[in-house]
C-alpha cells in the first residue's frame, strides 16, 4: 500500500517536474517552427 | 553557514526511491534559463533608441558598443567555468545552481538598473561580467550529476541539459519581445522592465532546479546496470582535474571540440546573410529568417540526437561523423550554390548545424570514458575555453574571407566558396586530432581515489563528506 502510495507520488512529480521544463520549451519550439516555416513560403 | 547548509553536497544526496528522472529537469531548468544568452540579440535594436524612442539619438548607445556585452558574458562564462570547475565539482550541483541563479538574475537586475541611469558599464559588469560567470558555472553544474545517475547512457543524460542550453533562445526570444512590447509607450521603451522581470522568472526556474536536483548516494547503481565491457576508450579510473592538463587526450579533445565549433558558429552567425547572397532572388529575407529558425531547431535536436548516440556507437566514433560528413557537406555547400539548389543547400546546412550541437552535447560523455567520472564536471569547464576560442575564429573566418574576396573581384554568389573549404580544411585536422586520442596513460590516474576524495571534499566543503 505504502509503495504504491511512493510510486504515485513519484509518478506525480515526475509529471509536475517535466511539464515545467517542458512545456515552456515545447512553447518556444513551437513559436519557432511558425517562423520557420516562412522559409517555404 | 548553517543557513545554507542545504546547498552542501552531502544534504543533496538522494533517499531511497528517489527517481533519477527527475535529475534532467532540475538541469533542464538552468541550462533552458541561461540558453538566454543566444537570444540576447533581440534586445540590441531597442537599446539603441532608449533615448531617441522612434531612432537612435545622438546620446544613444551603438550597436558596436552593445556588442561588447555578450562578448563579455561568453568570455566570462569560459573564464569562470575553467575557474570554477573544481569547485562546482566539490561543492555540488544544488549550491552551484544557487550560485548560477543569483549571478545570472543579479545580472539582469544590474543591468536595468544599468538600463534606467543609461550606464553601459553597469550592463557590462550586469549581463556582461556576472551574467557571464553564471553562464560558465550553470552551463557545468548538473554535467557530471546526470553522469553519475545514467552511467548507462551518460550521452543521452547530458544530451538533453545542453540541448536545452540551445532551447533557451526558443523561449526567450519570443517572450522578451513580447514584455517589452507590453512594457513600451510612445515616449519609452521597455527594456528596463522587461530586464527585471526575467530576472525574477530565471531566478524562480533556476531555483526550483537548484532545489529538485540530487546526487546519487555513494556506490549507486541503476537497476539492472551492467557495466559496458572491457574497452581501452572507457576508463574505469579517475584523473584529478588539473593532472588531465598535463595529458595529451585533454589538448587532442580540445582541438576536436574547438575545431568542430569553428566550423559551425562562423556559418551559424552568417547563415541568413549567405544564404540571400548565394541565392539571390531565390530567399528572400523573410525566407531568410526561416532558415536561421529552421538551423536553431536543429542545433538543438542535434544536441540530443547526437550524444545519445554516442552511447551506442562510441564518443571517438561519433566524431569521426562528425569529421567525415562534416568535410562533405562542406565541399558539397559551393555545389549547390553553382547549380542553384537551395534544397540541398538547406540540408547541407541544417545537418552541419546538428553537428555542431553535437559536438558540445557529446564532449562530456567523451571526457568521463577518458578521465572518469570524479573530476568530469571540472574537466569540462577546462576545456569550454575550446569553445571561447571557436567563438574567435568562427565569425573571423567566415567574415573576413567573403570580404577579401568580394573585394577582389569574386561575385558575392561565389565569395563564400573559399571559406567553406577552409572549413572542410579544419575537420581534416579535427579528423587527426580525434585518430591520436588513445586510452590516457595510467600514470595519470589517481592512486587511491577513496583518499584523494576525502581530502578534496574537506578542502573543498570544510568538513568530511558524509559527516
Amino acid at each position: 500500500m505504502q509503495s504504491a502510495q511512493q510510486n504515485g507520488s513519484s509518478t506525480l512529480k515526475l509529471i509536475l517536474a517535466w511539464g515545467f521544463v517542458g512545456i515552456p520549451l515545447l512553447w518556444g519550439v513551437l513559436q519557432t517552427l511558425s517562423n520557420a516555416m516562412k522559409l517555404f513560403q | 553557514m548553517g543557513l545554507l547548509s542545504f546547498l552542501d553536497r552531502e544534504h543533496t544526496v538522494a533517499g531511497p526511491g528517489y527517481n533519477r528522472w527527475l535529475v534532467p529537469p532540475a538541469a533542464l531548468c538552468v541550462h533552458l534559463c541561461i540558453g538566454q544568452a543566444y537570444a540576447y540579440s533581440v534586445f540590441n535594436l531597442p537599446m539603441t533608441k532608449l533615448i531617441g524612442i522612434t531612432q537612435s539619438a545622438p546620446d544613444d548607445w551603438k550597436l558596436t558598443e552593445l556588442g561588447w556585452i555578450f562578448s563579455i558574458a561568453i568570455f566570462f562564462l569560459g573564464v569562470s567555468s575553467a575557474i570554477f570547475g573544481r569547485w562546482v565539482e566539490e561543492g555540488g550541483p544544488r549550491k552551484a545552481m544557487f550560485a548560477a541563479a543569483l549571478c545570472w538574475a543579479g545580472g539582469f537586475f544590474i543591468s536595468a538598473i544599468g538600463v534606467q541611469v543609461h550606464n553601459l558599464w553597469l550592463i557590462y559588469l550586469g549581463y556582461g561580467v556576472l551574467g557571464g560567470i553564471a553562464l560558465g558555472i550553470g552551463y557545468i553544474s548538473p554535467v557530471s550529476t546526470l553522469i553519475k545517475w545514467f552511467p548507462d547512457r551518460p550521452g543521452m543524460a547530458t544530451g538533453m541539459a545542453i540541448m536545452g542550453f540551445g532551447g533557451g533562445a526558443f523561449i526567450a526570444s519570443p517572450l522578451s519581445v513580447w514584455l517589452m512590447s507590453k512594457f513600451s509607450s510612445p515616449t519609452h521603451i521597455g527594456v528596463m522592465e522587461t530586464f527585471v522581470v526575467l530576472g525574477v522568472v530565471y531566478l524562480f526556474f533556476m531555483m526550483v532546479g537548484s532545489a529538485l536536483v540530487r546526487v546519487p548516494a555513494p556506490g549507486w547503481k541503476p537497476e539492472g546496470f551492467v557495466p559496458p565491457r572491457e574497452n581501452k576508450l572507457i576508463t574505469k579510473n579517475d584523473v584529478y582535474v588539473y593532472d588531465a592538463l598535463k595529458t595529451p587526450q585533454f589538448w587532442l579533445i580540445w582541438w576536436v571540440l574547438c575545431l568542430n565549433v569553428t566550423a559551425g558558429i562562423g556559418v551559424l552567425g552568417q547563415a541568413s546573410a549567405m544564404s540571400q547572397e548565394m541565392f539571390p532572388g531565390h530567399i528572400t529575407p523573410v525566407a531568410a529568417a526561416g532558415f536561421v529558425g529552421l538551423m536553431s531547431l536543429f542545433n538543438m535536436g542535434g544536441r540530443f540526437v547526437w550524444a545519445s548516440t554516442s552511447d551506442y556507437i562510441g564518443r571517438r566514433n561519433t566524431y569521426f561523423v562528425f569529421m567525415v560528413l562534416g568535410f562533405i557537406l562542406y565541399c558539397t555547400v559551393p555545389y549547390t550554390g553553382s547549380i542553384g539548389s537551395v534544397v540541398g543547400f538547406v540540408c547541407c546546412f541544417l545537418v552541419i548545424i546538428s553537428m555542431y550541437g553535437g559536438g558540445f552535447s557529446t564532449v562530456p560523455a567523451y571526457l568521463k570514458d577518458m578521465f572518469g567520472t570524479r573530476y568530469v564536471g571540472a574537466i569540462h569547464g577546462l576545456l569550454l575555453t575550446a569553445w571561447s576560442m571557436a567563438g574567435i575564429f568562427g565569425p573571423v573566418l567566415v567574415n573576413y574571407i567573403r570580404e577579401y574576396n568580394v573585394t577582389h573581384g569574386v561575385p558575392k554568389a561565389q565569395a563564400y566558396n573559399t571559406t567553406m573549404y577552409i572549413m572542410a580544411g579544419l575537420l581534416v585536422i579535427g579528423f587527426i586530432c580525434n585518430l591520436l586520442v588513445k586510452a590516457v596513460d595510467a600514470r595519470f590516474h589517481m592512486k587511491d581515489n577513496e583518499t584523494e576524495r576525502a581530502a578534496a571534499d574537506v578542502a573543498a566543503v570544510g568538513k568530511p563528506a558524509g559527516a
